[in-house]
């Protein structure tokens, strides 16, 4: 087990190399120099200013020399300088944020498994009955839905039509002054629609998918030797069947978790959620480069550890994976 | 044998549907200069965001532009950055999909790395990490989405490729002395043309869901140039007297998407011959 552990660990370290050299290509794709915005709109700034300028951030190194300092700085963590009038540490911009957003997408991952798996078992069991169906139908109108829309949608019939629901942030103006028990309920009242729309892109697939695996693993030859020896419909299909068929979904699940962080820039813009993916936006209108490129390095890092999980969490779970 | 899939199409209700919806579109983007009511970018002061009438059907927005005329505009917009997206995709996963399944290897090592250290970013960061450094006129916005959505083609491909070129017909073309290239592009890829048009309908869904997730956000098509998602964008800003600016755009994002999704879903039902009966 440890040793699968390791190799998975192991396996890590070139793709987290190759992030970091897509990242540092994505940096250089801009136009012109980094140091333009400091000195462009400076009449006084002569040519030699600049020149200057750009030895001092190392610039007029050749490339594979600054990518070798960029990434020793990624190692301690140093993610540079935002750009923005604030000018503190992108890292602590981005520690600060990201519990809000790891915290939403949790949420709205345990929503998912908590829908889409009965909604895919009981689909397969109860094969093109009208609910089977029904679920069909969902999960089509699901895949194509723009969340965003249905963000928006959501937010006028609740928020501003019926009033139940609030539409930004995560605390009311009053949240000091709640009693702790209206504070809790608080807190739940504003995550209800993101974590809910954020969680309902991914249910159209996982549920699909828990489907056409049970389906599979019903028509197996131990599912017909389970039933022959007597056991219930419900032992057959709850203890045996789905056990296997709900393994797979680990996998499917750390498939997601890229889509999920990427999906929750629009949802904490939306709902202006102070998380990562609302400083992503900021930063990405603000041109803040420093902060796009360490909240990118950022989220292939999540994957990377989503995968991690999900890969070790199989293994736990399906002993013939740790001995292959 | 033509017909015969032509028919087990047609009997496919969904992909009919999806079918009709894809052709609908189409026609509306060619036939938008007679179609429209108004002009998309007309502005007039005096009925910013008036609701539904009937000189408005579907209500102007805070410029008081009609909101019809901008979504009829809209979908040709959309499609084109469809499938313009979807082209640039389909290129590059099948060119690194066809030379990962051909060659194998060394080739297939590294561009298979390759594919798991793209998949590694989430897609939306990457795209708008991009165009934060570009900026965003339609080209690209084109290119960007399609230069980060060939992975799952390039698989698809591979696996084609590395099923075809065991196959005797391969072979043959070999023995009468056809280069590696010949045979790559006249003989297997037309046999893998299955799998790549699926994956282009649906490429084309998700390319239309993402470009107007961009424009809503405000970095996509820019305004006065109509799209769907910048529509929504006056929609959220005026969410609590414009119900109408929020609506009509996104339903027309649904049903094409829904429209092509079926499409999709139903030509690979078509020619899947060994699908089976659970979908």
């Amino acid at each position: 087990m440890l040793t699968y552990i390791l190799k998975r660990i192991g396996f890590m370290i070139p793709m987290l190399v190759g992030i970091t050299i897509i990242c540092f290509a994505v940096m250089h794709l801009a136009p012109g120099s980094p140091t333009d915005l400091q000195t462009q709109m400076n009449p006084r700034a002569s040519a030699e200013l600049k020149e200057r300028l750009r030895a001092m951030y190392d610039l007029d190194k050749p490339l594979h020399v600054q990518y070798g300092l960029w990434v020793k700085r990624l190692l301690v963590l140093d993610l540079g300088k935002s750009f923005a009038t604030d000018r503190r540490p992108v890292a602590d911009k981005i520690m600060e944020r990201l519990p809000i957003t790891i915290i939403l997408n949790i949420l709205s991952l345990l929503l998912i498994l908590a829908v889409a798996i009965p909604l895919g078992v009981l689909s397969a069991v109860h094969q093109d009955s009208w609910f089977d169906r029904v679920v069909s139908v969902f999960v089509f109108v699901g895949f194509a839905m723009p969340t965003f829309w249905l963000a928006l949608l959501l937010m006028i019939f609740f928020g501003v039509d019926l009033g139940w629901l609030p539409i930004s942030g995560i605390r009311s103006l009053n949240y000091e002054y709640l009693a702790p028990g209206a504070a809790g309920w608080d807190l739940v009242k504003h995550l209800i629609l993101p974590v809910g729309i954020s969680a309902f892109g991914g249910l159209a697939g996982l549920s699909r998918y828990m489907r056409a695996n049970m389906l599979e693993v019903i028509r197996q030859d131990y599912i017909m030797t389970a039933r022959a020896k007597g056991l219930s419909e419900f032992q057959v299909v709850y203890k045996h069947a789905l056990r296997n068929a709900l393994l797979p979904v680990i996998t499917i699940l750390g498939l997601s978790i890229p889509g999920l962080i990427g999906g929750s820039v629009i949802f904490e813009t939306i709902f202006a959620i102070p998380g990562m993916g609302q400083l992503f936006y900021m930063s990405v209108m603000a041109r803040d480069y420093p902060t796009i490129m360490g909240i990118l390095f950022i989220g292939a890092i999540l994957t990377l550890l989503g995968n991690l999980i999900a890969d070790v969490a199989y293994a736990v779970a399906d002993p013939r994976i740790r001995t292959a | 044998m033509f017909s015969e899939l032509w028919k087990r199409f047609l009997r496919n209700r969904m992909a009919f549907a999806g079918g009709v919806i894809v052709l609908f579109l189409f026609i509306v983007s060619l036939l938008a200069p007679w179609l429209s009511p108004h002009d998309p970018l007309a502005i007039d002061l005096k009925r910013i965001l008036a609701p539904p009438s009937m000189e408005h059907w579907c209500g102007t927005d805070q410029l008081g532009r009609d909101v019809l005329s901008r979504m009829i505009w809209g979908a040709g917009i959309s499609l084109k950055v469809g499938f313009v997206a979807t082209g640039i995709a389909v290129i590059i996963g099948a060119l690194l999909g066809a030379l990962a399944g051909y060659y194998g290897g060394w080739w297939d090592a590294v561009i298979m790395r390759f594919v798991d250290m793209m998949l590694c970013f989430p897609t939306f960061f990457l795209i708008l990490a991009v165009i934060a450094f570009l900026d965003p006129s339609i080209w690209n916005i084109m290119i960007i989405i399609g230069a980060t959505g060939w992975m799952g083609i390039t698989r698809l491909v591979r696996a084609d490729f590395m099923s075809l070129k065991e196959r005797d017909f391969v072979m043959a073309a070999r023995v009468m002395g056809a280069g590696d290239a010949r045979i790559i592009f006249r003989h297997i890829l037309p046999n893998a043309m299955t799998s790549i048009l699926v994956a282009a309908t649906l490429g084309v869904a998700g390319a239309i869901l993402t470009e107007s997730a961009l424009s809503f956000l405000g970095i996509g098509v820019q305004p006065p140039t109509p799209s769907w998602g910048n529509i929504l964008t006056a929609g959220k800003d005026n969410i609590d007297i414009a119900w109408w600016l929020s609506l009509y755009p996104g339903l027309a994002i649904l049903i094409t998407v829904l429209g092509y999704n079926l499409l999709g879903e139903g030509i690979r039902d078509a020619l899947d011959p060994r699908l089976r009966g659970s979908r």
